[in-house]
């Protein structure tokens, strides 16, 4: 369980994280969403209290993280598989963390092995791959076997055999009845991996929700429709108020349901091939609820 | 195989069951992060090479070109204390503190430049065991370093100097005293190196850092004028100075005691080691 109440970070006058209040519940996945620089790392720091906020409290069951004389037996995390020294073997830069925190060098062995880097525990991480230094950074969070689990971006750079791994182990140890809090700025990774969201958005909450509720959100439902004769169709479809956009002989449609266009193609004696109904995608619902809050937008002047 | 593994996984812990912190754990944790960088045992290797090269080429060239000394120059040799200033030269001294301080201070400014350090004190919350830890591991590393490398150099010194009948042994004035002095430089200045990496939190300015407080500090404040006398006097390369000078040398315009000196040791590894601790607690990782 992960409680947020309140929490503000500001830097002089540049605010990074403002008045966040939320709750993550064991035994789901949920994921943390924001466009880039919304504040998700800041976050996250301030959570494993590596950051000291400028207001407000963050807890992990119930304590404050910094309260915990040793860490990993409460909270895994991840939070940039690059923190870690390249000079050193996988296995030394986990059996040292491991010492720390009394974790018997067996388990070392054993986390590698379940990663998958048991063949490159020898190997120096600076010459790792951006994928590896993710699985050595999963079996960093695994290590104390902790009941809260925290993930900044886990699967950047991962082959797509490491991100199905990954979404599998993710719902595993959800299902074990832990909390697990993933961030990503995509979407499309949270949609097979969560159950849950919390959006953010220049360091503000924009929602925490299920994820069907968040999907909910989307206002825009769009028709597919395929046609050997989009020049005849198209018309038809604008002059009843529909926002049509052409691609070869496929025309998707804003506006018009499926019932109202295949009307007006019989009527008009036009020939279709196909007419699809697209549910509202989590995508666009992200990208709305988004759209005033992205920090690094291209082509802004600003 | 994976299903098997999650249908056997046991239930997350929710329970506090975990083993008592114990400070000797994160001694082992500073230990093994020592040794397992390559770059420590060279760094340790080159620096004792360069030391003991420095004295023994000294007392090489005292050897080789032994013939220009006169019998007067010859037979106060030993008498001028000459043995104990090949023993432990000035120049190997600033080499001694320039490379254990930059040790010192990348053992933290590597873990900031890596960004280990935040996986560091995920792990490890308790930030200051962590840093005291980190000073009491390297504490010991460089006191068995500087310990090693002085008595190498001694020995190796006079063994070159018998070949002249003009070496001294332990036990002849002062000598104990050069290579202890000698020795616990290194702790003396690895703990500063590390204190000032702590707060500079960057190896370029760390490293500019240790140069500035340890060599050149002592070198622009002159022993002349009173009041900078006394500023030098409270560097730790200034008491290397004063307790490796045989009594005959000591400064006499502005003189300070031997037990100055040593205190002077103990106040900066103190000092040293309480800022090191404290700077980490409060800021930002």
């Amino acid at each position: 369980m992960i409680e947020v109440n309140g929490l503000t970070k500001r830097y002089g006058t540049a605010t990074a994280v403002k008045d966040l209040t939320f709750t993550v519940r064991p035994g789901e996945v949920t994921g943390f969403l924001g466009p880039n620089g919304a504040g998700k790392t800041t976050t996250l720091r301030m959570l494993l209290g590596l950051v000291e906020p400028t207001a407000g409290t963050a807890t992990l069951q119930g304590r404050p993280f910094r309260e915990h004389p040793r860490g990993l037996r409460h909270v895994g995390a991840l939070l940039d598989a690059g923190d870690v020294h390249g000079g050193r073997t996988a296995r030394a830069h986990l059996a040292m963390l491991a010492r720390s925190n009394s974790i018997p060098r067996s388990r070392v062995d054993q986390l590698l092995q379940d990663v998958g880097l048991a063949g490159a525990a020898r190997r120096r991480v600076g010459g790792f791959s951006l994928g590896m230094r993710q699985r050595l950074g999963i079996a960093t969070a695994l290590l104390g076997d902790p009941p809260v689990l925290l993930f900044d971006e886990p699967l950047n750079g991962l082959d797509p055999e490491g991100v199905l791994w990954v979404r599998g182990l993710f719902r595993r140890l959800a299902a074990e009845g832990r909390t697990v809090f993933v961030s990503s700025h995509l979407m499309t990774e949270m949609e097979h991996t969560a159950d849950r969201l919390v959006v953010i958005g220049r360091g503000e909450l924009i929602a925490a929700e299920s994820l069907t509720a968040f999907a909910a959100r989307s206002t825009r439902l769009s028709v597919t429709v395929g046609t050997p004769d989009p020049a005849a169709l198209a018309p038809l479809l604008t002059a009843e108020g529909a926002e049509v956009v052409r691609d070869g002989d496929r025309l998707t449609v804003t506006g018009l349901t499926a019932a109202r266009i295949g009307e007006l193609a019989l009527d008009h004696h036009v020939l279709l091939h196909e007419l699809t109904t697209l549910g509202a995608s989590l995508e666009e619902a992200f990208m709305e609820l988004t759209a005033d809050s992205v920090e690094y937008l291209a082509g802004d002047p600003r | 195989m994976t299903t098997a593994q999650a249908m056997t996984a046991p239930p997350a812990r929710m329970t506090d069951d975990e083993p008592r912190a114990r400070f000797r754990d994160l001694l082992a944790a500073e230990w093994l992060k020592t040794w397992s960088l390559r770059s420590t045992s060279w760094m340790y290797a080159i620096t004792a090479l360069a030391v003991i090269g420095f004295n023994a080429g000294t007392a090489y060239d005292h050897y080789k070109y032994w013939y220009q000394y006169d019998d007067r120059g010859r037979a106060s040799f030993v008498a001028n204390g000459s043995p104990l200033m090949d023993a432990f030269t000035g120049n190997a001294a600033m080499v001694l503190v320039l490379a254990v301080a930059a040790i010192g201070a990348v053992s933290i400014t590597g873990e900031y430049g890596t960004g280990l350090i935040r996986t560091t004190f995920t792990a490890v919350p308790a930030r200051r065991s962590v840093m005291a830890a980190k000073a009491l591991v390297l504490t010991a590393v460089t006191t068995l370093f500087g310990a090693l490398v002085a008595l190498a150099s001694f020995v190796s010194t006079q063994a070159i100097l018998s070949g002249r009948d003009a070496s001294v042994t332990l036990g002849h004035p002062g000598a104990l005293r050069l290579v202890v002095a000698s020795a616990l430089l290194a702790p003396v200045a690895a703990l500063a190196g590390l204190a000032i990496g702590a707060v500079i939190r960057h190896t370029g300015g760390a490293v500019i850092g240790c140069v500035v407080v340890l060599l050149l500090l002592p070198m622009v404040l002159s022993d002349r004028r009173h009041l900078t006398a006394v500023l030098q006097h409270t560097l730790p390369f200034s008491a290397w100075e004063r307790l490796s000078a045989s009594d005959l040398h000591a400064p006499v315009l502005y003189p300070w005691t031997v037990s100055g000196a040593w205190t002077v040791y103990v106040a900066w590894a103190l000092l040293a080691g309480v800022v090191a601790t404290v700077a980490v607690h409060r800021r930002d990782q």
